[in-house]
């Protein structure tokens, strides 16, 4: 319950320093750059490394690679989105989070059909 | 294009806001800390590239614009679009650093003391994803 404790309160300090520092900057597109901070990584991996040893979080970081792809191409999506379309911010990139999921599981049961 | 920083943005920013950032930064950490104890760290090293604050922060930029346009009595309905559109353009070209990260870490982490991989992995996030925003900006202007 206390590692709990801990990793909640280092990720909410980290992810929303990096917010915050993400509203200094102009222009916006800029300022986007931190929204793909490596926030919960930074909190976590510290962590992890200490408590499970060095390969495991390299695990943790070749699949991080893999949800960073699928974000990128999630972030892409949502930006094409709002610049084309009328819709709503908040709609359209929770409507679109399945990309997200989708792109990321796809090239994990990729990676595993490739390592077997 | 030029890159400013001002402080004063900071002001616009109310507490509840930075709140729910905290409140979504620190769920998703612990969610990722719990899916890779389930799962293993293969599945839970996924969740360190998710987007968690990304849908709260679009959302308070369309959010700001609209204010700042209303301020001056006009609809920000379309700024405010455009404003979290250009931001979700920026956080696409940062992702490219991420990968530089998560690379940075992968490979280091076997061979390296865990400071100075953290170290060099921050700064792949950094130059990769100012990089190709340079290279972004310059392909537009040319």
């Amino acid at each position: 319950m206390e590692e709990i404790l801990i990793r909640f309160l280092i990720g909410g300090v980290v992810v929303s320093s990096f917010a915050l520092l993400g509203e200094v900057f102009r222009p916006k597109t800029f300022a986007g750059l931190f929204g793909a901070a490596p926030s919960i990584a930074l909190a976590t991996l510290g962590l992890t490394i200490l408590h499970r040893g060095h390969a495991y979080a390299a695990i943790e970081a070749r699949s991080m690679l893999l949800g960073a792809i699928a974000f990128f191409v999630y972030a892409s999506i949502v930006s094409w989105v709002l610049l084309r379309y009328k819709t709503h911010s908040l709609v359209t990139t929770l409507a679109l989070m399945p990309v997200w999921f989708g792109v990321a599981l796809g090239l994990y049961s990729l990676l595993v059909r490739w390592s077997a | 294009m030029i890159v400013k920083a001002s402080l004063d943005s900071l002001k616009e920013i109310k507490p509840h806001e930075i709140g729910m950032r905290f409140l979504f930064g620190g769920t998703c950490t612990v969610a990722a800390y719990l899916i890779a104890k389930h799962f293993g760290p293969a599945v839970g090293g996924l969740f360190l590239a998710f987007p968690a604050i990304f849908p709260a922060s679009a959302s308070l930029i369309e959010k700001h614009e609209k204010e700042d346009k209303a301020a001056v009595g006009s609809d920000g309905t379309e700024r405010g679009r455009l404003a979290a559109g250009l931001d979700a353009a920026g956080t696409a070209m940062g992702c490219i650093g991420l990968c530089g990260f998560a690379l940075a870490m992968w490979f280091g982490l076997p061979h390296q003391r865990a400071p100075i991989v953290l170290v060099e992995a921050s700064l792949a996030w950094l130059v990769l994803a100012v990089s190709t925003w340079l290279l972004r900006v310059r392909h537009s202007d040319s």
